[in-house]
C-alpha cells in the first residue's frame, strides 16, 4: 500500500502508512489540540458518542494513559482492556477477543502487543473499527515517532523564533538525527527512522554491533562507527532504552560497559552543539543510557514529549475516526 | 472382463529414460499391456489421457498426517484425499504425531488406520524417544515393521554424539536417517528468515547458517560412520551445494526441496500472515532463484511437500505464536512444473524422477508386491506386469487454486489465488482410479 497523504478515516499501523504530507497533517492538527490542552477545561466534545477501546496485550503505563487521556479530552468513551484481567488469560484467542470488542461497538482500537504485526492481523479481523498501533513487538510505535517529531519541531521552532503551527516539515530539511542504543529490538527506532526520513531529515544509527538491526544499511540510514564524532554533528539525539525484557541484556556484556561505550555521559554531552536537542521515549534509566544531569538539561525534551503525547494522540484519534482537518479549529 | 479393467488412452507415457505416445491397459491392479495404440478389450473403462503425460503415481517423502493426535487439523484419510487429488499414490508419514511415532505400537497403529486410505502410507519412525533428542528410539522394532526412514523432523537432532550413534545404529539395521537440519542455538528462536525483511518487520530471524551448519556437521558424521542419510527440506543454496559435493565424493546422501521454497520468498511474510510461516523459513528471492537453478541442475533427489496442515485458529495467532507449516500435497506437481521451466520447457522424465521414482527409491517403495489393501510397488518403470500406480497430468489445463478446491481438512495453503500450469486428471492406485477426470472417487 502506498503512503497516504491523510490519516483521515484510516488505520495507523506503521509510519509508512503516511506520506510526508500525511505526517505533517498530524503535526498540524496536534498543534490545535495542544492549544486545547493548555485551557482551563482541556476538553472538547469532538468524539462524543464514539467508543475508543484500548487493548493492551502487553503492559504499558505511559502509552496507555496518554491514549486514554487523549480519548477522554475528545469526549470519547473509553473501554479499557488489560490482559492481566481479561479472558485472554483464560485462553481466548486474539481473534475472538477482538471480535468481542468490535461487537461492543468500538469505533477505534488502540492496540499494544508483544508480537510484531499483531495490529496488522487485528485490522484484518475487524470491519468497522479503525486500528491504531500502540506499539507492536520490535516492529513499530508510530504515535511515539509522531510525538517525537512534534516535540522536536516545537523545540527547534522556539530556538529559531518560528511559529511551529503552519511550519510544515521545513525545519526537518537537512536536520541530522542520531539514534543511539538498542535499535535492533526497538519499535521506536523503526518508527522514528521512517518518520524523520519521510520529513526530510537524515538519520544516523549508533549502537554496539549486537544491537544494530541486520541489513540496516538498506533502510537509507548511515551507521556511525564513533559515537563522539556523530554527537558533534547531530541536531537531534534520540536515546533508546536497553530492552532487557526483549533480549538486549544478552547483547551487551553489562550495563556498565554499555554506558561506558554508548551512554550519553556528561563528558559526551559536552560534545553536542549548543542547540542540539535530546529525546527519550521513556522509561528512562538514568545512569545507563543517559547521565542524570544530562537528562535534566533544558534541551532534553523528555517531559515535553510526555505532555505533547496527549495532543498528538488526540490528533491521531480525531483524524483516524474521520474528523476533517479543516474543521479542527471549530472542533478544538 | 473384470470391473477393474481400465484403458488409459491418448497420453504420453513417461518412462525412466524418455517419453513416447502409448496407451496403457490396466487389469486387476497391474499394467497388462503397453502399446502405441490399442482399443482394449470390450468392457474396459476408458480414461482419456489426450494432452496428458502418464507417469508413475507421485510419492511424497515428507507428509504430516497429524493422526494420531491432531485430527482437527488433518486425518490420515483427509490427507490421503489431498494426496490423491495432487497425483500421489504414496506418502511417507512423518513421526511428529501425538504421541510421537517412536515405537512399534504407534507404527502399527498408523499402518492400521491407513487401511482404505486413498493412497499408500509408509511410516517414518523417530530417531529419539519422544523426538526429544536424548535417547535412541527402538529403531529395530520399528524397522521390523518395515520402517526404513527415521527422523525427528520438526526438530533436528542437536547432540552430535547422539546423531553419530543414531547413524551407526541405523547402518547396522540397513535403514536411513533423515535430518531436519536446524541448529537450534544458531536459529535462536527465529520465526522467519533473518534478512532485510525480518529486520524491517521486527520479527526474530534465523540465519541460513542454522541449516548449513547442521548439514556440514551431518556430512562429517556420514563420512565418519559410513551410514546413509537423507536431508529433509533444504532451503539454503550453500547447504545444497555441500550435499551435492559430498554425493560426488561418494557419500550415500540424498536431499529434497519443498515446493514452497521454490515458489515463495520471505517477502510473503510482509503482512504478518502466519500462512507463510514455515520451518525452514521462506528465503529471499535470490536464494529461491538459486534453488530453482540447483533443481534444474539435478542437485536434488526429490521434491517433497512438507505438507503441514493447521486449523484456522492456529493460524489466527500472532506470527510469533502461530505454528509453522503449510499445505503442499495438492499443488506440489504444479509448483514443480513451474520450477522446471513451465509446460513449454518441461522434461517429464525429470518431473517424475523428482516426484515419484527417486523418492520411491529413497523410501524403498519400489519393490513391494501388490497386495489387495496393502502397499504396492511405487515409482515403477510402467512396464507390463508392474503395479498400476499411475498419475496422469493434463498439460493443457491450468489450475486455479480456490478455497473450495482444497481437499485437506485444513485450509492453510499458501497458493490460494494462484494459477498453476497443470492439472492432475487421473490418479490410479493399485489399478483403480482415486481421481478420475479431476473428480475424486470418494
Amino acid at each position: 500500500m502506498s503512503p497516504s497523504d491523510t490519516l483521515l478515516g484510516r488505520n495507523l499501523l506503521a509510519i509508512g502508512d503516511l506520506s510526508r504530507a500525511g505526517i505533517v497533517e498530524v503535526l498540524e492538527v496536534a498543534e490545535a489540540f495542544a492549544e486545547v490542552s493548555r485551557r482551563a477545561v482541556p476538553k472538547v466534545p469532538t468524539l462524543r458518542g464514539k467508543l475508543v477501546a484500548s487493548l493492551f496485550f502487553e503492559e504499558s503505563t505511559r502509552t496507555r494513559l496518554s491514549f486514554e487521556t487523549a480519548a477522554r479530552r475528545l469526549s470519547a468513551d473509553v473501554l479499557s482492556f488489560s490482559v492481566s484481567t481479561s479472558s485472554v488469560k483464560k485462553g481466548e484467542s486474539l481473534r475472538d477477543t477482538i471480535e468481542t470488542v468490535e461487537a461492543m461497538g468500538a469505533d477505534a482500537l488502540v492496540v499494544r502487543h508483544r508480537a510484531s504485526g499483531a495490529p496488522q492481523q487485528i485490522a484484518r479481523f475487524v470491519s468497522h473499527p479503525r486500528v491504531i498501533n500502540g506499539g507492536d513487538g520490535w516492529h513499530e510505535h508510530p504515535s511515539q515517532a509522531l510525538l517525537d517529531a512534534f516535540t522536536v519541531r516545537e523545540a527547534i521552532c522556539a530556538a529559531r523564533e518560528l511559529e511551529p503551527e503552519g511550519s510544515g516539515a521545513s525545519i526537518f530539511d537537512g536536520l541530522r538525527v542520531l539514534i543511539v542504543g538498542d535499535i535492533r529490538h526497538s519499535r521506536v527506532a523503526r518508527s522514528e527512522i521512517c518518520c524523520y526520513r519521510a520529513l526530510g531529515a537524515s538519520v544516523t544509527l549508533c549502537a554496539p554491533g549486537t544491537l544494530l538491526p541486520r541489513d540496516a544499511e538498506s533502510w537509507g540510514v548511515s551507521i556511525a562507527p564513533v559515537i563522539e564524532d556523530a554527537l558533534a554533528e547531530s541536531d537531534v539525539v534520540s536515546l533508546l532504552r536497553l530492552q532487557t525484557e526483549r533480549g538486549s541484556g544478552e547483547s551487551v556484556p553489562s550495563l556498565a560497559e554499555f554506558t561506558a561505550t554508548f551512554g550519553l555521559t556528561e563528558r559526551r554531552a559536552a560534545l553536542l552543539k549548543p542547540e542540539a536537542v535530546i529525546t527519550h521515549p521513556g522509561p528512562m534509566i538514568r545512569g545507563v543510557e543517559v547521565a542524570s544531569r544530562v537528562a535534566d538539561r533544558a534541551n532534553a525534551l523528555v517531559t515535553r514529549q510526555v505532555r505533547n503525547g496527549v495532543a498528538v494522540r488526540m490528533a491521531i484519534l480525531y483524524l483516524s475516526l474521520g474528523g476533517e482537518p479543516a474543521l479542527v479549529g471549530a472542533a478544538a | 472382463m473384470s470391473a477393474s479393467t481400465f484403458l488409459i488412452r491418448g497420453g504420453t507415457l513417461v518412462g525412466t529414460n524418455g517419453s513416447r505416445r502409448a496407451d496403457v491397459l490396466v487389469v486387476d491392479g497391474r499394467i497388462e499391456e503397453v502399446s502405441a495404440s490399442m482399443d482394449g478389450p470390450s468392457g474396459a473403462t476408458v480414461l482419456d489421457a489426450s494432452g496428458c503425460i502418464v507417469g508413475p503415481g507421485l510419492v511424497d517423502l515428507h507428509t504430516h498426517l497429524r493422526e494420531p493426535g491432531r485430527e482437527e487439523a488433518e486425518t490420515i484419510h483427509s490427507a490421503s484425499h489431498a494426496a490423491a487429488v495432487g497425483g500421489y499414490t504414496a506418502v511417507v508419514a512423518m513421526p511428529n504425531t501425538e504421541p510421537a511415532c517412536d515405537d512399534a505400537s504407534v507404527v502399527a497403529d498408523v499402518l492400521a488406520r491407513a487401511r482404505g486410505a486413498a493412497c499408500d502410507v509408509a511410516v517414518a519412525g523417530a530417531i529419539t524417544v519422544g523426538r526429544e533428542g536424548r535417547l535412541l528410539a527402538p529403531m529395530a522394532e520399528m524397522a521390523a515393521l518395515g520402517v526404513v526412514i527415521f527422523t525427528d523432523d520438526g526438530n533436528g537432532v542437536q547432540d552430535g554424539d547422539l546423531m553419530r550413534r543414531a547413524l551407526e545404529y541405523a547402518k547396522g539395521l540397513g535403514v536411513t536417517c533423515a535430518q531436519h537440519c536446524e541448529d537450534s542455538v544458531i536459529a535462536a528462536g527465529g520465526v522467519m528468515h533473518e534478512g532485510a525483511w525480518s529486520s524491517r518487520l521486527g520479527l526474530r530471524g534465523q540465519p541460513g547458517l542454522a541449516e548449513e551448519a547442521m548439514v556440514a556437521r551431518d556430512l562429517g558424521l556420514v563420512a565418519l560412520t559410513g551410514a546413509s542419510m537423507h536431508f529433509l527440506h533444504l532451503s539454503v543454496p550453500a547447504a545444497v551445494r555441500l550435499v551435492a559435493a559430498a554425493r560426488k565424493r561418494g557419500l550415500a546422501v540424498t536431499c529434497e526441496v519443498a515446493p514452497h521454497h521454490l515458489a515463495l520468498t520471505d517477502a510473503a511474510c510482509s503482512a504478518y500472515d502466519p500462512t507463510f510461516k514455515v520451518n525452514p523459513p521462506l528465503r529471499p528471492a535470490d536464494w529461491v532463484d538459486e534453488l530453482v537453478e540447483l533443481l534444474r541442475e539435478g542437485a536434488f533427489d526429490a521434491v517433497a511437500t512438507d505438507h503441514a496442515p493447521h486449523p484456522p485458529e492456529a493460524k489466527d495467532l500472532p506470527f510469533d505464536d502461530a505454528p509453522p507449516g503449510m499445505l503442499g500435497l495438492q499443488h506440489a506437481v504444479g509448483i514443480t512444473v513451474e520450477a522446471l521451466g513451465g509446460v513449454g520447457r518441461l522434461d517429464p522424465v525429470s518431473l517424475f524422477g523428482l516426484l515419484s521414482r527417486r523418492p520411491a527409491a529413497i523410501a524403498r517403495l519400489r519393490d513391494h508386491d501388490p497386495r489387495p489393501g496393502g502397499q504396492s510397488a511405487q515409482g515403477g518403470d510402467l512396464s507390463a506386469g508392474s503395479a498400476a500406480n499411475l498419475c496422469v497430468i493434463d498439460l493443457e489445463s491450468p489450475l486455479e487454486v480456490t478455497p473450495a478446491s482444497i481437499a485437506s481438512r485444513s485450509s492453510n495453503s499458501p497458493y490460494l489465488g494462484r494459477t498453476l500450469p497443470v492439472t492432475v486428471r487421473h490418479t490410479i492406485l493399485r489399478g483403480v482410479p482415486t481421481v478420475r477426470d479431476g473428480i475424486p472417487a470418494w
